[in-house]
């Protein structure tokens, strides 16, 4: 089952499918109108998730190297290869997308009537890209999807953004491009030195200091941007607001996630050396975030804006569980703690992804009854949506890191491991514990409670089954990974434990011994 | 034996989603029948449990029932510490729970009238009520159960999140909303510490497990930590634990939820607001105790606030004329007596006061609900009056209630509080004076409100209006029947319990108590039975206050309003500026409305405003895309299209260049 090449198959399944769906158009007679379009979308949506499935089941935890691994030539003229791997870092964000983007497919079903088949499209386009940026191991191929992945996204907010979209558009294409052409010359660099664009060579090339510090500053311009890390983050409110539902789903589930993925995948094994000779400037843009976003959070009269800063904030505690473990191994009489400080940040991407997805389609579902997404404009919604309320408390309790759901784990992790690395990065950490409640659920008791807040308020209808369907799915895996974190963590576990041996390695070409020594990552066809 | 005590945890819970989810199939009658039956079998199994302890030879359950991950090493479980502690806290959970579900079917019976009309958020509220207290109580057992750090930390937080919803539960109701948010958020504040204690347990013991945790302890007493200059690693754990505690148990500066926690329904001011969920934070330290006892600093800590909790929060009492609102700060009072019973390592003490208070409180919060029934939801006792003679079964047992709250020789509430300021007057921390003396002035405060609000309800020319009392009438069976259930242990279980709890050492190993710590030694060593106990009590302070406190609150309320039926408004008056400090209730709120709420908010709007607007966004963003346009205006008048221009500019460049050749 192993030898099927799965990983090709998600990636280029959706890709079709949504030329397919894009092919199948939006004619209006009977027999294949809009109504059949949707549903092609919904079944390759479904189907990509099946077929995303054997990577989970098949995958073999107890291995740290990739898997599934798929080596063609592409061009080979220039050593360009069609290579693809997963480990336990990219595969469970893989899932995660194939999961989420069944829900955007559903989200868009009643409310989109402009083109509906160029919406699906850009939706599962965007799917099997996505895939390909977290499973691509040759960097000419990652930075192909990676810049690939910009475009449907423009398309959506684009096409149907809000009415200030061209600029949040204009605004969200450059701050991202801007930060990888950095990347991509830090790429073509790093073939000049070891002559191959595999990254995993990129992993066991020993670089200078100089270099590894101008690379990592590459590569932290792209993915800064990305995560959104302070202070570059003031294109995610503007996008997020002008963005459809289905597009800051996306947004926020999965794309934010690239950003800390390619942290893991790029800055801290091939520039481990800069990583901790600039570990207090990443801490301190990640305790900012937790602390400063937080506060500008509370402040938001715009849901969508306040679920995007949110998002920020909790971005901060993946970041800062990232980059804590250089504090770890400065300190000798502390052997554990760098290994759940990276899990902790890997659970917190996957949860947030559940999280803030679902919060978005629940600003969704009540914008596309009353179109405002003004906290003001609503109050008491609980009196006539009640399913609707429950939901929106269950979520905003997620988001606010309830024992039981999978907030929590994340966040217990980060704090556990920053209180080794320091008490006082425990202690800003820990402040999330009180921000994000408070400007959740103050947002909750202002749009939810109270007494029904006008008369439109009085007339909406509580959720259909589309909805329900959405937000039910979403709250299960909450819950299940609140509950049961176990074998989210068993997957990654060899994983990272592997990624924080390689990194406590210098890179320097004094250390070259050392480096021979290095474990080596063994490749499982 | 782990199949037994997970159907204790988990019975609560299938009534809840069976009440919560089939709300409409299952109809009033089945969400009651679905919930009660639940927290029934765990009831009876949780003193059956409780039984073998005390008769048979049970013995200490301590294992895992699954693993929740395992990270870096750690492992986190779920499982179970069922000891003689936990068993008399999950028999004192159960069956207060048990009562108060009973009494909730008539409590909530016309809970439709408490909603806007067609709203459909009150549809099935009253199925809704059941599956919120049925899942309280599972939240309760798993934090009282649990075995490690994080499921105590799990349990904490769910039942602080039923809390939550339980006090907006009108959630149409600004006042109930704008509580719970409240609530929540403080408690968060207390949280804070607690995940910060519990992280540092986590580095340093490197295990969630209790036992494990506890038997490393020895090793760490005089580790010292490099933060604010230098602190005992157990000062720094113990205390940081603490904060949780006074969060949830609602200590002083922490204390503000509790009160308007009373916007929930009657049925879970007692059940959570007062017999459990508050009092989680007295059994963590009492749980915690082998770290307690390593860190003199943190007791005298836990001692100090508890003292200054007990006594001028039992002040405010003496001002509030809402029923509910005197029984939530003699709430806060009672919990600020426990807590520096714990202060004192008088562990075992704080735990039996816990238990009794349980029942009796929670007696007098389903009296209170009853009186309110009654009264047509008028919650102010200036215009109640004269109920004894419409309501004799509720009379009576609130009575019963109030003299075991004010220590009345011989009730369950005079064992356990008696032995907290005996055990004070004998502790050697730093503070233990101070603190003995506030608890015993304390209780000459707990006897003149409580007395207040009983004159003022029961006695008296009745004061309401000529509808209200030619309906006054005693609530239905449902309602008394617990009143009554909880009247026998209020004035018994303290005879009974007294002399294993605190002589005889029957909790034994859950509790662990430094010698030189030991201040209830005293008391062990001169026990000569329960008669002699009174008799000893009856000569100290704290009964003499208590008297004089009975004695005046009768001569005020009784014979005073009868002759002078403003008496109460008058002496309020007459208290002038003491008055409005203890109505201003210290001036906490405003403090915290107007600095944190309102300090938060505006360093929100600063760094939202100057950070991400102007500086960010104005200046660095559109800033330098509005400098590549303003460049590239200006670049562009050089591309003129004109020949001559361009031709000009070679010239100028072609010179410019020989020169700089001819030049250098």
């Amino acid at each position: 089952m192993i030898d099927f090449p799965w990983l090709t198959l998600t990636i280029w399944l959706p890709i079709f499918g949504g030329i397919g769906v894009l092919v199948s158009g939006d004619k209006t007679d009977r027999k294949s109108g809009p109504e059949f379009t949707k549903r092609l979308a919904l079944g390759v949506a479904v189907a990509t998730f099946l077929v995303s499935l054997p990577l989970w089941f098949g995958f073999d935890a107890s291995q740290a190297g990739m898997q599934f691994v798929e080596h063609a030539p592409w061009v080979p003229s220039f050593d360009v290869y069609y290579f693809l791997g997963v480990d336990g870092i990219s595969m469970p964000l893989i899932i995660l997308t194939t999961f989420i983007t069944i829900f955007v497919v559903v989200a868009g079903w009643d409310v989109i009537s402009y083109r509906p088949s160029l919406y699906m499209a850009a939706f599962l386009i965007m799917e099997g890209v996505m895939v390909g940026v977290f499973s691509a191991l040759d960097a000419i191929l990652f930075y192909v999807f990676w810049e690939a992945m910009l475009i449907p996204m423009f398309i959506v907010i684009g096409i149907w953004g809000g009415p200030n979209r061209v600029y949040a558009t204009i605004k969200f294409f450059l701050y991202t491009f801007f930060g990888s052409v950095f990347m991509l010359v830090a790429l073509i660099y790093m073939y000049f030195q070891s002559g191959s664009f595999s990254i995993l060579d990129y992993h066991a090339l020993a670089l200078g200091m100089k270099a590894q510090i101008l690379i990592f500053i590459a590569f932290l311009l792209a993915f800064a941007v990305k995560v959104p890390m302070f202070p570059v983050h003031t294109w995610l409110p503007d996008a997020h607001v002008e963005a459809p539902t289905g597009g800051s789903v996306i947004l926020a589930a999965i794309m934010l996630k690239i950003g800390g993925y390619g942290f893991l995948r790029f800055s801290l094994p091939i520039t481990p050396d800069a990583s901790a000779a600039l570990d207090g400037l990443m801490i301190a843009l990640s305790l900012i975030a937790i602390v400063y976003i937080g506060f500008v959070a509370l402040v938001q009269k715009d849901m969508k804006k306040l679920i995007a800063y949110s998002s920020i904030a909790h971005m901060g505690f993946v970041t800062l569980g990232f980059f804590l473990v250089f504090s770890i191994f400065r300190q000798p009489e502390v052997s554990t703690g760098a290994v759940m400080g990276i899990e902790g940040g890997m659970v917190q991407m996957i949860s947030h992804g559940f999280i803030s997805g679902a919060l978005f389609l629940c600003v969704g579902v009540l914008y596309d009854r009353l179109h405002s997404r003004e906290i003001a404009d609503y109050g008491g919604v609980i009196n006539v949506m009640p399913w609707f309320g429950g939901f929106v408390v269950f979520f905003a309790m997620a988001n606010a890191g309830l024992p039981g759901t999978s907030g929590f784990v994340g966040e217990l992790m980060v704090i556990l491991a920053s209180f080794r690395a320091d008490f006082w990065y425990a202690f800003l950490a820990a402040t999330t514990l009180i921000l994000a409640a408070a400007f959740t659920l103050w947002m909750v008791k202002r749009v939810i409670f109270g007494e029904v807040g006008n008369d439109r308020v009085a007339g909406l209808k509580d959720l259909n089954r589309r909805e329900t369907f959405n937000l039910g799915m979403l709250a299960a895996a909450v819950l299940a990974i609140g509950l049961w974190p176990k074998p989210l963590i068993d997957v990654m576990e060899p994983t990272i434990e592997n990624l924080v041996a390689q990194i406590q390695i210098s890179k320097l070409p004094g250390n070259d011994p050392a480096l021979a020594n290095q474990p080596e990552v063994p490749l499982k066809p | 034996m782990a199949f037994l005590y997970l159907l204790i945890v988990l019975a609560p819970l299938a009534g809840a989603i069976g009440a919560g989810f089939f709300s409409a199939r299952l109809g009033r009658v089945g969400a009651h029948r679905m919930t009660i039956l639940g927290v029934g079998i765990s009831c009876a199994l949780s003193l059956a449990v409780l039984a073998g302890f005390i008769w048979g030879d049970l013995k200490v359950f301590n294992d895992s029932i699954y693993t929740w991950m395992i990270a870096d090493g750690i492992r986190f479980e779920i499982g179970f510490l069922v000891d003689r502690l936990t068993a008399l806290m999950m028999a004192t959970v159960t069956f207060v729970s048990f009562m108060v579900h009973i009494y909730t079917i008539g409590y909530m019976a016309d809970d439709e009238h408490n909603w806007p009309q067609g709203s459909l958020a009150g549809k099935h509220s009253y199925q809704r009520f059941f599956s919120y207290i049925s899942l309280f109580t599972f939240s309760m057992l798993m934090l009282v159960m649990s075995n490690n750090f994080i499921q105590l930390f799990f349990g904490w937080e769910a039942v602080g999140l039923v809390s939550y919803l339980l006090i907006g539960f009108w959630a149409t109701r600004e006042s109930a909303v704008y509580a719970n948010l409240k609530a929540f958020l403080v408690n968060r504040v207390g949280d804070f510490g607690f995940i910060l204690g519990i992280a540092a347990v986590g580095m340093y013991f490197n295990s969630m497990n209790y036992s494990e945790v506890f038997a490393q302890a020895p090793q760490f007493a005089d580790t010292q930590v490099a933060i604010l200059g230098g602190v005992s690693l157990m000062t720094l754990i113990c205390i940081l634990l603490f904060i949780g505690a006074m969060g949830k148990s609602a200590q002083v500066p922490l204390h503000v939820w509790l009160p308007d926690s009373m916007e929930g329904p009657t049925p879970i001011s007692a059940l959570i607001h007062a017999a459990t969920m508050v009092t989680a934070g007295i059994f963590m330290v009492a749980r915690m105790s082998p770290l307690y006892e390593l860190s003199t600093t943190a007791l005298s800590f836990v001692l100090i606030i508890g003292a200054v909790t007990a006594f001028f929060m039992g002040l405010i009492g003496l001002v509030q004329n809402d029923i509910k609102r005197v029984v939530a700060y003699s709430t806060l009072s009672q919990l600020g007596y426990m807590v520096a019973a714990l202060g004192a390592s008088a562990y075992a003490a704080g735990i039996f006061h816990l238990m009794t208070h349980a029942f009796f409180k929670a007696l007098l919060f389903l009296a209170a609900g009853s009186v309110i029934i009654a009264m047509h939801h008028d919650q102010d006792i200036r215009n109640m009056g004269g109920l004894w003679k419409k309501m004799p079964i509720t009379w009576l047992t609130a009575l019963v209630g109030s003299l075991a709250l004010i220590a009345f020789p011989g009730f369950s509430g005079f064992f356990s509080k008696d032995a907290i300021i005996e055990a004070v007057g004998h502790s050697q921390v730093f503070g233990a004076h101070f603190a003995w003396i506030l608890l015993t002035v304390g209780a000459l405060v707990t006897a003149l409100y409580s007395f207040r609000m009983y004159y003022l309800v029961f006695h008296g020319k009745p004061r309401m209006d000529e509808h209200t009392r030619s309906h006054l009438h005693e609530t239905p069976w449902v309602v008394t029947g617990p009143l009554i259930a909880l009247a026998i242990p209020s004035i018994f279980i303290g005879w009974f319990t007294v002399e294993p709890l605190l002589v005889s050492n029957w909790l034994g190993d859950a509790i662990h108590v430094a010698h030189e710590h030991d201040s209830l030694h005293a008391l062990a060593e001169h026990w000569h039975g329960q008669m002699a106990f009174i008799e000893h009590g009856m000569h100290g302070w704290p009964f003499l206050l208590a008297m004089s406190g009975l004695g005046l609150a009768t001569l005020i309320w009784w014979f005073g309003v009868k002759l002078m039926p403003n008496l109460d408004a008058l002496l309020q008056r007459a208290g002038g500026p003491l008055t409005r400090i203890l109505q201003d209730k210290y001036g906490f709120d405003d403090f915290n409305q107007r600095v944190f709420a309102g300090g938060g908010l505006g360093l929100g709007r600063l760094f939202w405003n100057a950070g991400d607007q102007v500086l960010i966004d104005g200046a660095v963003v559109n800033g330098s895309a509005r400098s590549v346009g303003r460049l590239a205006g200006q670049v562009r008048w050089l591309q003129s299209g004109l020949l001559y221009h361009y031709a000009m500019a070679m010239i100028v460049g072609l010179v410019g260049l020989l020169t700089l050749y001819v030049v250098f």
